[in-house]
């Protein structure tokens, strides 16, 4: 590869390398203030030209790696930085065995960690990022690693992908943290924002789950609490996890041990600040 | 024709957790979760004692769990099936 970046996020370290340089470029901006890992790099992940001749003409980003899905269809090389993220996030979910990988972000407050899981559009990703600008310590966007033996939820701050409206709402923050609006992507508009330098600066730091919330947004939706039951949470957070099935007997008792030690709610909420008020509420309970 | 005679893998191959009256099960020998409800992990218990049909673990059943049936024996039959197609139990 002519161009590598090597990031450590949390507890995982990621080396990736292109045949171009923008997208490298790109993610070295974004990634900017990430430690560099030490040894061998967890993952691997690499932006290739999806034929020989696609590297020049009208060239097309092949995301491989160490895991590759074979019908991946590849992006333009305008969408590289999607694509070295893309990458990261395949990666994880097709390989990653030392932790419970929950489709999740999560926020730490207090010593105690916030987790919250839904279908795309739920506003987990928006939620998060917002929180962690806000009094939160942002852990994550995408996946929450649940430790298989300590039973902790680590941080894995990777950069947040703001997705159409929500792009709008981070307008304030310094913009050396935010990347390039990229349209047409298979999502709509994204934009990705840097978590802040307390998001960073703990990125090694696990805390203890005390809360799991089913967020579900809709403009027509009351703002509503729901307690979900042991059973249903069980359920739900089994679809969640990319890894659940192939880690067999330690991702049960992972699940079964958060499910005893963080009860789970969901919230309906119609915008931004009502899901924030209604968070605060059932944190202050908690 | 005689009843079917069951069995279940032993104890030691079930790992479970109770959760809100159902029973979380994680089956070692497949890999696989189930969630139980009463009386399947009953059954499941009672097959513990050795191979038997549905009347059979009725009465080992009856001692500890009400089932609530006119027609107990039916009503274990019934979910012996369920359970055999969920691969927790077999005939012999």
């Amino acid at each position: 590869m002519n161009h590598v970046l090597r990031i450590q996020v949390g507890p995982v370290s990621f080396r990736i390398g292109s045949q171009w340089r923008g997208p490298v470029a790109q993610l070295r901006r974004l990634y900017s203030g990430y430690p560099e890992p030490d040894g061998i790099c967890d993952f691997t992940v690499r932006l290739e030209a999806e034929r020989l001749w696609r590297r020049w003409i009208r060239p097309s980003v092949a995301i491989r790696g160490d895991y590759v899905l074979p019908d991946a269809a590849p992006l333009p090389l305008a969408l590289g930085l999607l694509a070295g993220e893309m990458g990261m996030n395949l990666q994880m979910a097709l390989g990653q065995k030392r932790f419970l990988l929950l489709h999740a972000a999560s926020v730490e407050k207090d010593g105690r960690a916030l987790v919250m899981t839904g279908h795309s559009g739920a506003g987990k990703s928006t939620l998060a990022a917002l929180l962690g600008e806000r009094g939160w310590r942002f852990m994550g966007d995408e996946f929450a690693l649940l430790g298989l033996d300590d039973g902790l939820l680590h941080p894995f701050p990777r950069a947040v992908s703001l997705k159409n409206e929500s792009v709008g709402l981070f307008d304030g923050v310094d913009p050396a943290r935010l990347g390039p609006v990229l349209t047409g992507t298979p999502k709509g508009t994204i934009r990705h924002l840097r978590p802040n330098g307390e998001a960073l600066e703990r990125m090694a730091e696990p805390a203890p789950p005390a809360m799991i919330l089913f967020p579900r947004f809709g403009r027509d939706l009351d703002p509503t609490v729901r307690e979900v039951g042991a059973a249903e949470a069980f359920m739900r957070l089994t679809q969640a996890s990319t890894n659940y099935v192939a880690l067999g007997e330690r991702g049960f008792g992972a699940l079964t041990r958060l499910g005893g030690a963080a009860p789970s709610k969901a919230i309906d909420y119609a915008g931004i600040e009502q899901a924030e008020a209604l968070i605060d509420d059932l944190w202050r309970s908690a | 024709m005689a009843a079917s005679l069951y069995a279940a893998d032993p104890p030691e191959t079930l790992r479970t957790v109770e959760l809100e009256g159902l029973t979380l099960l994680y089956h070692r020998p497949s890999g696989l979760t189930h969630f139980l409800a009463p009386p399947a992990p009953q059954i499941l218990a009672a097959l513990a004692e050795g191979p038997a049909d549905a009347e059979t673990l009725a009465a080992r059943i009856a001692d500890a769990f009400e089932i609530d049936s006119e027609d107990p024996g039916a009503a274990i039959a019934a979910r012996l099936a369920e359970l055999e197609a969920a691969g927790l139990v077999r005939r012999t």
